[in-house]
């Protein structure tokens, strides 16, 4: 396989934890807590997903919304019940609430669905996958298997390209949101300053409500996604790449949305090309091994403010 | 030369730049051994600033600062320390959870001189210098009439305390140099006369050089014998303090044409 | 008695008392295989625990990296024990000497991770922490030593090849992903001498100029450079020290297994570990000896109930949080501290809850 193959993989998969990690950057921003429960809501998106499409009756694409609507709302459920009450408690005791909820999804999904893997069905099974096939003429593009195995230059599978595309097109809408619109300005307003937010009239428990949602609704997209390309779904399935979002939040500088999509992209492209060219057993440490580097060259990060504690 | 000896701070050409801004611009001050020296100016003058730069925590862009004949300019906040520079701060920032009496044992750190590892073994020394600095941590609380309140955490003690805890913190380092960041913020009269007590004696007792920030005209009036006033970043006044308090353009900067 | 040191010497005691009477028990048959088994694992708990308050509680930074240090601990003792099975044949004699070399190599890590990784603070620092434990768990995931007459063939990321090996005198001491099988040399006498080293070494590097440093780190960064304090030197030395206890705890729970896989000390194990030290309350070594014994304790004995017991787990955790942190807890504990067998709070177990 050629190096843009495994650059296209990594762009898919660095799409997915772009996702993720925007939905940890913005919960961050706006409660400055590390939600480590984030990704389970994957999880939970996949499960969902699993389910409706598993029922004869659901056509995938109300499965896809049913999963983004469950999502949305236990998002919004878990920030009223665990991390409302804790808004002004040291950030420990709501790192461990959120470890607390991480817990609670994982074992309410182990009890519901048992502990062994499902085989999650593509949300985009019946779709042929995008060949780019290079000849005397130049480079010819196929939708059917050719049989040109010498000169094939790249497949795109048809999960990579609705990866990308979905996550492209949500992230170009949210920064639109985020700094075109009434309510999005007021996110910003609030991860600036809550207390001045207020003042100026910004309701502020409905304006975290609103970021929860929005986290949690594109971890369900990312948890259909992932799904979708990587189909092997369990209890556990949230947990590393929610890790892994974390640090791609952290690695593009974390509480900034740009930073997220970059961080998470890099981390894509990082982990399969270490993947396909060093040892696939390795190639988590590498992507941890990077995130070291840059932030000990750039100690908040790729794109994060630096803070400087007025004395 | 004998002039350059009892100089304890030596400001010479100081200067810093944030981005573009100039925040203090070519500052010259001179502070003699044993002396009430005070840096007053409006808010945003560069004040703290200039505290900043002398213990460390910025480095200045150019200039020089001399303490006591050494040259201490861009040293790290705790070598400065050592070299015999203390502080106060304008936002209090005590050891919050340690109690009252560790916040002022931490100031005596330096002075402890037993390792590591006679302190995990419980060696003798441990024991003979934890004794002697409780000791002097009790004394110098005394001073500060905050011996009674010795084992409460820092965080509890009301305001005023507080503000003078810090000071026998500072103090506990055993400097030359004592730098009071608005030690009379929020005080009431009463308080601020007595904080004015204290620091005369702070002088006379320690045989310390003070140099202050302060706001209160009444406290600096009283007991500051020079001062330096700056505005926006440069020095607009210097010398014995009641003519710079009676100078036109020092009344100006303050209330304004 | 200074009231710091009667609070350490409480805190010793009932340590002390607990393993006696459940040792006690369980020597006697009366406590029953499962539960006497839970004995060891609760001692190395412990020592994790505790070694981690004092980088969470006492120096105020989140790490998430326990279980790498416990890991590096694991397997350098381990291997050690194995490669000098036939040399040392004392067996507590190699136990004490494997201690020695995994809490040592823990601290080395501590050292040369620490070095770049205290310039960061906080939620940086507590990602890269939680980055190095995973690289080492990948990379003692990948490690393959084997022994033959020739001396050690190593091999990283994939098996020795066979061919260099003389098969006659071949063995396996590190095997990947299949790990290491260190001799059985934790006792639980063994686990409790080394919980109480630990505990008093903690306790008089706190209750030290040491330990007010870190402290004074903790509470104020900026204040603390003013005094003095070197805050690297300190930084660093409590980091260190917390790693070698870590990697202790690893040479004790790696002797007391017949299977050491390195997938064991993921980053779930710290944060297990991080909410024993939490739920204890920061800084109060008593306080993590007591959470552990409890939150370990308590989802094994439920076994039974396995379905649920972590979902249950999981709910009360959440709940004692929100409790902890409620209006409701703050009048609780003004009543209970009214009370007067309670009038004696210490001022330095009173952590960095606040910060």
């Amino acid at each position: 396989m050629s190096f843009i193959q495994y650059l296209v993989s990594g762009l898919s998969l660095g799409a997915i934890y772009a996702l993720i990690a925007l939905g940890y950057t913005m919960v961050y921003g706006i409660a400055k807590m590390l939600n480590f429960a984030h990704g389970d809501i994957i999880m939970v998106g996949g499960f969902t997903a699993f389910t409706a499409i598993s029922s004869a009756w659901c056509p995938v694409w109300l499965s896809v919304i049913i999963s983004i609507v469950v999502c949305t709302v236990l998002g919004v459920v878990i920030e009223k019940i665990a991390y409302k009450p804790l808004r002004n408690a040291p950030p420990l005791a709501v790192l461990i609430t959120a470890i607390g909820v991480s817990y609670f999804l994982q074992n309410a999904a182990l009890l519901i669905f048992g502990s062994d893997s499902k085989n999650f069905p593509s949300v985009v099974k019946n779709a042929p996958p995008f060949m780019l096939v290079y000849e005397n003429s130049g480079v010819k593009f196929f939708t059917s298997p050719v049989d040109t195995a010498d000169k094939l230059l790249l497949t795109i599978s048809m999960e990579t390209f609705v990866s990308i595309v979905v996550s492209l097109v949500i992230m170009a809408a949210l920064t639109f949101f985020i700094n075109k619109t009434k309510a999005g300005k007021a996110m910003l307003a609030v991860s600036e300053d809550k207390g001045a937010a207020q003042l100026m009239g910004i309701n502020v428990n409905a304006t975290i409500s609103l970021t929860f949602a929005i986290g949690s609704s594109l971890a369900a997209v990312a948890g259909v996604l992932m799904c979708s390309s990587y189909p092997l779904l369990n209890p556990y399935t949230g947990s590393m790449p929610g890790i892994k979002a974390f640090v791609a939040a952290v690695f593009g500088g974390i509480g900034s949305i740009p930073g997220a999509m970059i961080g998470g992209i890099l981390l894509g492209v990082i982990e399969q090309i270490s993947k396909a060219y060093i040892s696939s057993q390795l190639s988590d440490a590498i992507v941890f091994m990077v995130l070291i580097i840059v932030l000990i060259f750039k100690p908040t990060g790729i794109l994060g403010k630096k803070i400087n504690e007025k004395v | 030369m004998s002039e350059k000896e009892t100089m304890m701070l030596e400001v010479k050409n100081l200067c810093i730049q944030f981005g573009g801004l100039k925040a203090v611009d070519n500052l010259n001050m001179s502070v003699k051994k044993g002396q009430l020296y005070g840096l007053i100016g409006p808010n945003g003058a560069g004040k703290t600033t200039v505290f900043n730069m002398l213990t460390g925590v910025y480095k200045p862009t150019s200039g020089t600062i001399t303490l006591d004949g050494e040259n201490i300019t861009g040293k790290a906040p705790a070598e400065i320390n050592k070299h015999g520079i203390a502080r106060t701060f304008q936002n209090i920032r005590l050891f919050k959870n340690m109690s009252v009496l560790d916040n002022v044992k931490v100031g005596l750190h330096n002075a402890q001189k037993y390792t590591f590892i006679e302190g995990v073994l419980r060696l003798p020394r441990y024991f003979k210098e934890e004794k002697a600095m409780d000791e002097k941590a009790t004394e110098l609380l005394k001073v500060f009439e905050l011996d009674g309140e010795k084992e409460q955490l820092a965080s509890n003690l009301p305001y005023g305390k507080q503000r003078k805890l810090e000071i026998a913190r500072a103090l506990a380092t055993n400097p030359k140099l004592l730098l009071l960041d608005e030690p009379a913020a929020g005080m009431n009269p009463n308080e601020t006369a007595e904080l004015m007590k204290t620091i005369r004696f702070v002088r006379d007792e320690f045989d310390m050089t003070i140099l202050l920030i302060e706001h209160d005209m009444k406290l600096v009036a009283g007991i500051c014998e020079e001062l330096t006033v700056l505005n926006f970043g440069q020095e607009l006044a210097k010398g014995v303090t009641s003519e710079v308090l009676n100078d036109k353009r020092v009344i100006t900067a303050y209330l304004g044409e | 008695m200074k009231k710091t040191t009667l609070n350490n010497l409480i805190t010793c005691g009932m340590v002390l008392a607990f393993f006696a009477i459940f040792g006690g028990l369980s020597a006697a048959g009366i406590l029953g295989n499962k539960l006497s088994g839970l004995l060891v694992p609760i001692g190395i708990y412990i020592i994790l625990s505790v070694s981690l308050n004092l980088t969470v509680g006492i120096l105020g930074e989140l790490s998430l990296g326990h279980a790498g240090f416990m890991c590096v601990g694991a397997y350098m003792g381990g291997i050690f024990s194995t490669i000098m099975q036939n040399v040392i044949t004392v067996s507590w004699i190699r136990m004490i000497v494997a201690i020695i070399v995994g809490g040592l190599g823990a601290a080395l890590f501590g050292l040369i991770i620490g070095i770049p990784v205290l310039r960061l603070r906080g939620d940086y620092l507590a990602i890269v922490t939680l980055g190095f434990g995973e690289i080492i768990k990948s990379i003692a995931n990948n490690i393959y030593i084997v022994s033959d007459k020739n001396g050690l063939h190593f091999s990283f990321a994939n098996a020795v090849n066979p061919d260099i090996i003389d098969e006659a005198t071949r063995q396996d001491i590190m095997k990947g992903p299949l790990g290491i099988n260190a001799p059985q040399d934790t006792n639980l006498l063994l686990v409790v001498i080394v919980l109480m080293i630990t505990l008093v070494v903690l306790m008089n590097f706190i209750d030290s100029k040491s330990g007010r440093a870190c402290m004074s780190i903790r509470d104020n960064f900026i204040a603390a450079q003013s005094v003095g304090i070197n805050v690297t030197k300190y930084r660093l030395s409590a980091f260190v020290l917390s790693a070698a206890f870590a990697g202790v705890a690893g040479v004790l729970y790696s002797h007391s297994i017949t299977s050491l896989v390195s997938k064991k000390f993921d980053y779930n194990l710290s944060i297990l570990i991080l909410v024993f030290v939490v739920l204890g309350g920061l800084g109060s070594l008593r306080g993590s000896v007591i959470a552990t014994v409890i939150l370990y304790a308590l989802p094994e004995i439920f076994r039974e109930f396995s379905d649920y017991r972590m979902l249950i787990y999981a709910i009360v955790l959440i709940f004692m949080m929100i409790f902890n942190n409620s209006h409701a807890s703050e009048i609780l504990k003004e009543k209970v501290s009214a009370l007067p067998i309670f009038k004696k709070r210490s001022a330095n177990a009173a952590g960095g809850d606040s910060k």
